[in-house]
């Protein structure tokens, strides 16, 4: 996986509360067999809408989304963390996900950041006219008209995002103690 | 030394910690690994990309079942079939190509051993008491019946799992569900489960793994145990989990995949010991008794809107919680359906008996029982009876019950999922009006605009004789 510790670009001002996966990519687009080029029929439902933000060319490209509570409810399948990641996002910031949803993405490279719905609010405000900038490093949410935000975020996922480790090769690193079970217990 | 009392849920989870991380997340072993077409195209994409091989093979198994039409699948010379959609078939094809290159063992879409992934995996014994258990499906819950730790994981899990046959996880809390009594006359365990998740509510097991206990449960068959397991994740569980006994044992004693000879002697003897302990402690606990259970069917959009056959359709401002209020009145404008209406009222025009929750033989003889010697009402548009394998649709022809079935007017079709999810040709039609036997009732599930009443067998062929939903105990009395 690629290494994350700044992410910096225009950030699309969505803020929709409960976005379930089925509208992140819909059911019919479950079919795929490969991880790639679900982006361009992500939000479809959303992008049916006049004047919605994702058709918006001053967000075209943008690394970064902003949603409102309770982001990515809904099913398991990981379409919906590929399809942002095949739109190029590579972090999300809402007041809440579902804790699927930031496993899945935090799978794909995507940062789940969490921050207050008041700093939410003011970041929906900002976007419009302002790149923002997502430090992994030192954690913080920043924008050039002043504003500074720091989050939280799991150990153990923020060092895999900003090392660009997948966990399958942290795993195969414990090979000799996966080894050492099937032994003892004769699997 | 004596250790503190134990569940079964902490026991098997404690014999299965590779290593264990100071905040508790535990890299887990798991003996086994079920794969279907949908959830693992992009897993052996990713391994490829890598260059990993899969670690265990002998631990995975890979059927199809999501996407295949559910129409013959051979010609009159046993050739394959082509499947019509190009993505479906996209899916199957890069299957057959991913179990061939990665050496995982599979079970042909044309074998007589095909089937539902977790109908198969039961039957062949590969599913075991006292294992890891996933698949990258979340009625993956279903196998807990037999008394493993089974759940759904996603994709990228479905990889970390074929390269290094492990899990990073942090335990789940533990719920006693506890039935006593028996369930009465014409009352199955589809309709328990049905019951429990309209008290508990479809969120009412979120972060727990249920361990269903109590006389109701002892009584059942493992057939009866995989219907209710099947559906603790529609009560949001992530499994459901029962105490391996003689009736587990009598069921799982000479499937292909189950141990043989003395080995299944030590394996008896050490599944014995996986019962929760005396005094155990579960971070919840919920009762009912048996007795309290009526005939069950679905009004709504969620599994937890339920109510006995014998009810009306529920006033939306009859809930409390003003979120499920007006949950209630957009599943009914969805439903087409009116408060206070009879549910024996509903008109039907479709019915499909399937889907890993209740497509066993026992879930096909509990339907023929209600069909013998009658015919599907007129105003039935589509009777299907889709079997949950191939061996169970043999031994349901063995039996005669195929007869009766495409007598009465039914359908009688090849083992898949079929109308449990709107992925292959099976489809309730927009507006359409389904008395099902499977799991989800959610918006769009069987079709787009789809109705969906989920209820047991036995109701369903009701609802097919009357051509509407119909308490089933009335047409067996007589
Ligand atoms: S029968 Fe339905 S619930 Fe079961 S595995 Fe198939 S699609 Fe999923």
């Amino acid at each position: 996986m690629k290494a994350v510790t700044r992410i910096q670009g225009r950030a699309i001002p969505f803020g929709r509360r409960n976005v379930d996966t089925d509208v992140i990519i819909g059911a019919g687009h479950l079919k795929t067999i490969t991880r790639i080029g679900l982006g361009r029929h992500a939000f479809e439902t959303v992008r049916a809408e006049p004047g919605n933000v994702f058709d918006d060319p001053a967000f075209a490209g943008a690394p970064i989304l902003i949603a409102g509570d309770n982001f990515g409810c809904g099913s398991s399948r990981e379409h919906a963390a590929w399809a942002l990641a095949d739109m190029g996002i590579e972090a999300v910031i809402a007041p809440g996900f579902s804790d699927i949803f930031a496993g899945n993405a935090f799978r794909n490279g995507i940062a789940a950041i969490v921050l207050p719905q008041r700093a939410v609010d003011r970041l929906l405000v900002v976007a419009a006219d302002h790149m923002l900038t997502v430090d992994l490093h030192i954690m913080t949410v920043a924008s050039p008209a002043g504003d500074l935000y720091h989050f939280e975020m799991d150990a153990f996922r923020r060092e895999c995002l900003m090392a660009g480790h997948d966990e399958i090769a942290l795993t195969l690193a414990r090979e000799p103690a996966i080894r050492a079970y099937e032994l003892r217990t004769g699997t | 030394m004596s250790r503190a009392p134990r569940t079964l849920y902490e026991k098997i989870w404690d014999s299965h910690v590779v290593e264990r991380a100071e905040d508790g997340t535990c890299l887990l072993y798991i003996d086994r690994h079920l794969v279907h077409e949908v959830t693992s195209p992009q897993a052996f994409e990713g391994l490829r990309l890598a260059g990993r091989p899969v670690r265990r093979p002998d631990l995975t198994l890979a059927v199809a079942d999501h996407n295949l039409p559910t129409t013959k699948r051979v010609d009159a010379n046993g050739m394959r079939l082509p499947i019509a959609d190009p993505e479906s078939a996209g899916q199957l094809a890069a299957l057959e190509a991913n179990v061939a290159e990665f050496g995982v063992p599979y079970l042909d879409a044309d074998a007589a051993e095909q089937g539902i992934v977790h109908v198969v995996g039961p039957e062949q014994g590969f599913t075991l008491p006292g294992t890891i258990l996933v698949c990258g499906d979340s009625h993956t819950a279903a196998h807990g019946a037999l008394g493993a730790l089974a759940f759904g994981i996603g994709t990228s899990e479905v990889e970390h799992v074929l390269a290094t046959q492990s899990l990073q996880l942090k335990p789940s809390k533990t719920m006693e569900v506890r039935v006593d009594g028996s369930l009465g006359f014409g009352v199955s365990p589809k309709d328990l489960i049905l019951f429990i998740i309209g008290r508990i509510g479809a969120g009412g097991g979120t972060g727990h793994v249920i361990e269903y206990r109590g006389e109701a449960f002892a009584a059942m068959s493992v057939e009866g145990r995989l219907t209710i397991a099947n559906m603790s994740i529609e009560a949001g569980a992530r499994s459901g989990l029962f105490a391996p006994d003689d009736k587990t044992f009598a069921y799982l004693k000479g499937r292909p995949m189950a141990p043989h000879g003395e080995e299944w002697e030590r394996a008896v003897a050490a599944w014995r010991d996986l019962a929760t302990d005396a005094g155990a402690r579960f971070d919840r606990s919920i009762r009912f008794d048996a007795r309290e259970v009526a005939p069950i069917v679905s009004w709504g959009t969620s599994p937890e809107d339920v109510a006995p056959i014998t009810a009306s359709v529920p006033e939306p401002d009859s809930f409390a919680d003003p979120e499920r209020r007006a949950a209630a009145r957009k599943a009914l404008a969805y439903m087409g359906l009116v408060a206070g209406q009879k549910l024996q009222d509903v008109a039907v025009e479709h019915i499909f008996i399937g889907s890993c929750t209740n497509s066993r033989i026992e879930d096909l003889r509990a339907a023929a029982d209600v069909m013998r010697g009658r015919k599907v009402s007129a105003s039935i548009r589509q009777a299907l009876v889709v079997p949950g394998s191939g061996l169970v649709k043999r031994q349901a022809e063995a039996e005669g019950l195929d007869r009766i079935f495409t007598e009465a007017g039914f359908d009688w079709r090849e083992p898949g999922c079929s109308m449990c999810l709107a992925m292959n040709p099976d489809k309730v039609p927009p507006q359409g009006r389904c008395a099902s036997t499977s799991n989800r009732n959610f918006v769009g599930r069987q079709g787009p605009g789809a109705r969906t009443h989920l209820l047991s067998p036995a109701m369903a062929a009701a609802a097919a004789v009357t051509g509407r939903l119909a308490d089933v105990r009335e047409l067996i009395r007589s």
